[in-house]
Formats: C-alpha cells, structure tokens, sequence
C-alpha cells in the first residue's frame, strides 16, 4: 500500500519494568526500529494506543516527558484483556505503540506562573508526564505543589520518585492516604484528596492547577479549588473516554460534538463547563 | 479536494436497455467486478454478477447497502508474526479490486461522500481510500418510494446524481437516460463509446417518483441543539429500543467501528469491524463506569451524531434518508417519525 496505514503500531521494545502498587506497571519502551525512535516527538498530555499482539489495543498518556528522549513510559493498572496481557510481558518483549495522538498540557504559556498538581489514585500518570517536564525546566516555572492520594500506602504510585521530589527543596510534595489506609510507619497526612488540599491552602493568583483522578475525587476538588479563588480557565484537566482509533473515527470517546482523541484529552474547566455531562 | 466527488458538467446519453448486456461484458472485460442487487432469498444485497439477467428486478430499495464494497464489515488492518520475543508486521498486500457498483440507489451512492467525510477528517485512512478510488459508481434513479423514504428531506433526491459516476434513469421505452456526472463515469463511457448514443431531450423528472420533504434540516438542527437535556424526549422515544445495533449494521452512512486481534501462537490479524453506538458495551470503561449507560443515552447520541455533531464536524450529516435503520428496526422505530417529532416540539 502507497499511502501509510494509520492503525499499523510501531514496534517498541521493553525496556525497564517498574512495579508501582499491586497491579500496577511502568514500561519504559524504546522504539525497536531506532530511525523510527529519532523521528519521533510528542508534547506533554498527549496519549497513545498500546497493543499486545494477539490481545488488542488500549489508550493511556505518555507518562514520561518530552524532555527525556529516547524512550517512552506509559503506567497501567491490571484490568481488562490488554492489560492483563501487558502485565505478563517481560523485559525485552515487544509490544505495539500508535501515537502520539490528542491536543497538549501549553506548557509554554505558563512560563513564570506557579504550577498546582492535584491527584488521586492511579491518575498521577499523566500529571507525572507534566511534573517531569517542568522539574526539567526548573526554572521557567515559580512555585510548584504536588498534592497527591490513593486510598492505601502500597497504592500510591511513583513511590521513589515522589520521595525524590521531596527531598528536591524546591518542590512541595503533599503525599496523603485515605482513611484507614495508612501503615503504622506512615507519616504523612491521613485524609481525602479535597481535605488535604482545603488545608495547604495553595495561592490561586497567578497559578495553574491540574486535577486528575477518579470523578469522585474532581468533583469534591472542583469547589476547594473555587473557593481558594482559581478560576475555570486556570483549572486542568484530563478526559479518559474508551477509544479504539485515537484518530478521531470509531465514534466512541465523543462528549457531545467533542471528540477526546482529537480534541482532547487535556481540558480547562471552562472548557469542560461548556460540555454536555456525558463522561 | 475530495477528487472522487468533483463534478463535471454532466453529459447526456441513452443507453439502450439491450445495451446493458454488452456494457456489463466491457466492464467485466476491462479487469473490474461487478457488483449489483441479487434477490437471495428474502433479501436483496450487491453481489458480484456477470450478466444483468442476475440482477434483481422490481424493488424499491436493496435489502443491505453496498457500504461493504468501500468499507467491509470486517477487514484486516494488517498481519503480524511471532517471532522468538519478536514481532513482525507486515501490511495488507491485496490491492482492492477495482469495482464497478451498478444500480445503487443515489441516496446510497450519496453514502460513500458521508463515509469519506469521516475517514478523512484529519488523519486519512489509507485503507478506506485505496477501495473508494477504485470503485465506480452506476446508479439508478427512484421510480418508486415507500413510506420510508425521506432522501429528500436530508439534501437528496430520486434522481439526484450527486456520489454518482453515471446516474441512469429509465425511460417509458424501458432505455436509460445516462447522466455522465465524472471523470470515472467518463471512463466506463470510454469502455464502449458505441452504445452510449445522443439522449432525447426528454425530462428525467417526470420518470422520478413525487417525495415532499417532511422536515426542514435547519429547524431539526436548531430544535437539537436545545433539546439535548431534554431527558423525556430521548427516554420516550427509545423506551421500546432493544440495543439490537441493526439500525447502524443496515445503515449506508454509518462508520462507527471496533477493533479486534484474532491470533494463534504462529501470529495473527488486527481487524476493524463494524459496530453499533446502541450496544451498551460500546463506550463502557474498563473502570466499570459507562459514559452513555442507559439506553437513551445511546439513541440520543445516534441522533445528535448524525444530525448534530456531524453536520459541524464534517460538514456532512450523517444520513442519507434512505429508510433502512426503519424498515428492518424489530421493534418499528422509525427515524423519519422521531425527526419530525423532535422538529415539532416545542422549545
């Protein structure tokens, strides 16, 4: 076929697997064709379509930074077919990647702004991505907090990175477990994501915050973050909607007229306020 | 831009109704298929023939589209090999055949423009192209309608020649009025210039069947964009819905699909195979959250993709009037009934 075959994957081998939590991976993937790999670039927020042969494909955020090249990392938790067949892939296996695809986190506009990030569970992933990003470029950016939850210590994810940008000195990390799922060694807060965030209070003037998590989580974070004074167009976030193409054809991850793949997944709060509810 | 469609000034012939023989040999012989409505059984779909002694006779509309000549309901994307901890991919070889769609309704030819309008919006399925460039299409104009019917309430007509290469219209003599619409039609022409003779100057309209529009577009559209939230609507014209899917799968303008891996430990094939936007299943999170779980979600959504986002998106609406998703609906939902009833409500 002349033309290029837009659903054919490339080839990406696997390069390093980290176990976060129970049922919890990271990939660091490198492109198996190495032409392939230099040609390739992405922006923070972006997504693609992992395959394992034989099983299919499913869509989640490029989890490491542009600024780090050579390789990729997606982070997925153990739930239906694919992943579950991604979960018994070793080092060294190949898997299928299609991407990049979706609109970016405009990390260029926010030079000299504080940066918010708010989490929950297993949706740091595609803040990390972002949090990678501008750590790399320290200096562009003021302030930076991450608050961050899951309901037990072994779920959260990113444990050693977490503890790193802890000890960075110029990052605020604020890591809580819900109750009762705190160990007896644990030290941080104990407490739901809005709470947490009610208490440290971070400013809203002349911040941005990003907000991923469970709907649960957002929709109790969405008035803490008004009430500290941040406004819908300064608040992100992501959309996660069941895709199969990512290229804005299969009709399934559309809210209203929106199409996720294409037009999304990075969103305002203005944005997603003018949306129908139908996500 | 979209090439396949571009209109020329449309040339007037007749081709005799003993000609078709002799025109179905050059097509054959010039290295295209054939493909036209066969009665098998109770139903009427495009298969391939030799002769227009197959081809069905007397109906008002094919039972199934020809929507799988362009876009298969199932089709390998491509095929991979395991190798060791190796994988290669290795893309489709087959070319498509080149084919020739002879006596398609034009609300059915109007289809492939639909279909187009999605697969190359932005990223352009190769796949889908390749099979569109190569495929004629020869339609015949609309003698007769049923109650179905409502092409000419979404921008169409009985002997509308727009997504036509040659539109025929048959005449009392029992010949055609051939409308040469494009280049491509020109080509099947050039095949047999001989039996392609000057047309009388007679008016095709009067060979066409009388279909009053029954809902003016703009005022649907208007009426959509602020019924949205209008939770009664959708749950009253659903309620009887059983999420069947055979709406899409009979639909001519419906794109909507899923993709699967069928392999074996040798290797295996991606496919993309038609889907419905009525299965519960089909926007279902792995999480167990469902965006469109109820089944008027899912109606709401098939309504507003085609005559709301559609319209905005692509500049196409999604529907061609030709009546199928009502005609084969098991429990008689009819489309054309809850348009004009969304267009009559108040606001």
């Amino acid at each position: 076929m002349s033309a290029e075959n837009i659903y054919k994957p490339y080839l990406m081998r696997i390069e390093k697997i980290t176990e976060e939590a129970p049922g919890v991976r990271t990939f660091r993937l490198v492109f198996a064709d190495e032409e392939e790999g230099k040609n390739f670039a992405f922006q923070a927020g972006q997504f693609g379509l992992y395959s394992v042969f034989g099983e299919g494909e499913s869509t989640f955020c490029i989890a490491s930074p542009p600024t780090r090249k050579g390789y990729i990392e997606c982070t997925f938790r153990e739930m239906g077919r694919v992943t579950k067949a991604l979960a018994k892939c070793e080092e060294g296996d190949i898997i299928g990647f299609r991407g990049p695809y979706g609109n970016i986190f405009p990390l260029e506009d926010w030079k000299g702004k504080n940066l918010l990030f708010i989490a929950g569970g297993i949706a740091l992933p595609p803040l990390r991505c972002v949090i990678l990003n501008a750590l790399d470029l320290r200096d562009r950016f003021k302030e930076i907090t991450i608050i961050y939850g899951a309901r037990t210590v072994a779920d959260l994810v990113y444990k050693h990175e977490l503890e790193e940008w802890s000890k960075r000195g110029d990052v605020k990390v604020i890591t809580t477990v819900d109750p009762g799922g705190e160990t007896p060694d644990w030290k941080g807060p104990v407490g739901f994501v809005p709470a947490v965030l009610e208490k440290a209070a971070p400013k809203s003037e002349n911040t941005i915050a990003l907000v991923c998590g469970p709907p649960i989580m957002i929709k109790l974070t969405l008035p803490v973050l008004a009430r500290l004074g941040f406004t819908p167009e300064n608040i992100f976030s992501t959309l996660e909607n069941r895709m199969k193409c990512g290229v804005g054809k299969c009709g399934r991850c559309n809210v209203g007229k929106v199409f996720v793949c294409k037009d999304g997944p990075v969103f305002t709060l203005a944005q997603l306020n003018t949306m129908p509810q139908e996500y | 831009m979209l090439g396949t469609f571009e209109k020329m000034d449309i040339e007037r012939k007749l081709l005799k109704k003993d000609s078709l023989d002799k025109l179905f040999e050059k097509i054959k012989g010039s290295g295209r298929r054939i493909l036209a409505p066969v009665q098998k059984d109770n139903m009427i779909t495009f298969e391939e023939v030799s002769s227009p002694g197959e081809l069905a006779q007397d109906y008002v509309q094919t039972t199934l589209s020809a929507k799988g000549a362009v876009f298969p309901r199932c089709e390998e994307l491509f095929s991979y090999k395991f190798e060791g901890k190796d994988v290669k991919v290795e893309e489709r070889k087959s070319e498509p055949k080149p084919t020739v769609i002879f006596g398609l309704r034009p609300c059915d030819a109007a289809s492939f423009a639909v279909l187009n309008s999605v697969f190359s919006w932005d990223y352009q399925d190769s796949l889908f192209k390749s099979r569109l460039e190569k495929t004629t299409v020869i339609s015949v104009s609309c003698a007769k309608a049923d109650e179905y019917c409502f092409c000419t309430s979404v921008g169409g007509g009985p002997g509308e020649t727009k997504g036509s290469d040659i539109l025929l219209t048959q005449i009392e003599s029992g010949d055609y009025l051939a409308e040469i619409v494009t280049e491509k039609g020109r080509g099947i022409v050039a095949l047999a210039p001989e039996l392609f003779v000057p047309a009388p100057t007679e008016d095709k309209e009067r060979y066409l069947v009388k279909l009053p529009k029954q809902f003016d577009l703009k005022t649907l559209n208007e009426k959509l964009a602020k019924n949205f939230d209008n939770t009664e609507l959708w749950i009253e014209q659903s309620l009887r819905c059983l999420g069947c899917g055979a709406c899409a799968f009979v639909c001519p303008a419906c794109v909507c699909f899923d993709m699967q891996d069928e392999a074996n430990k040798k290797g295996g094939v991606r496919l993309r195979c038609w889907d419905s936007c009525g299965f519960s299943l089909f926007t279902l999170h792995t999480s167990g959250h469902n965006p469109r779980s109820a089944q008027s979600q899912r109606w709401r959504q098939r309504v507003m993709h085609k005559f709301a986002y559609m319209p905005e998106r692509q500049n196409f609406i999604g529907c061609v009037g030709c009546g199928r998703c009502s005609r084969l609906c098991p429990v008689d939902m009819n489309l054309l009934e809850h348009l004009k009833e969304i267009v009559e409500s108040r606001d």
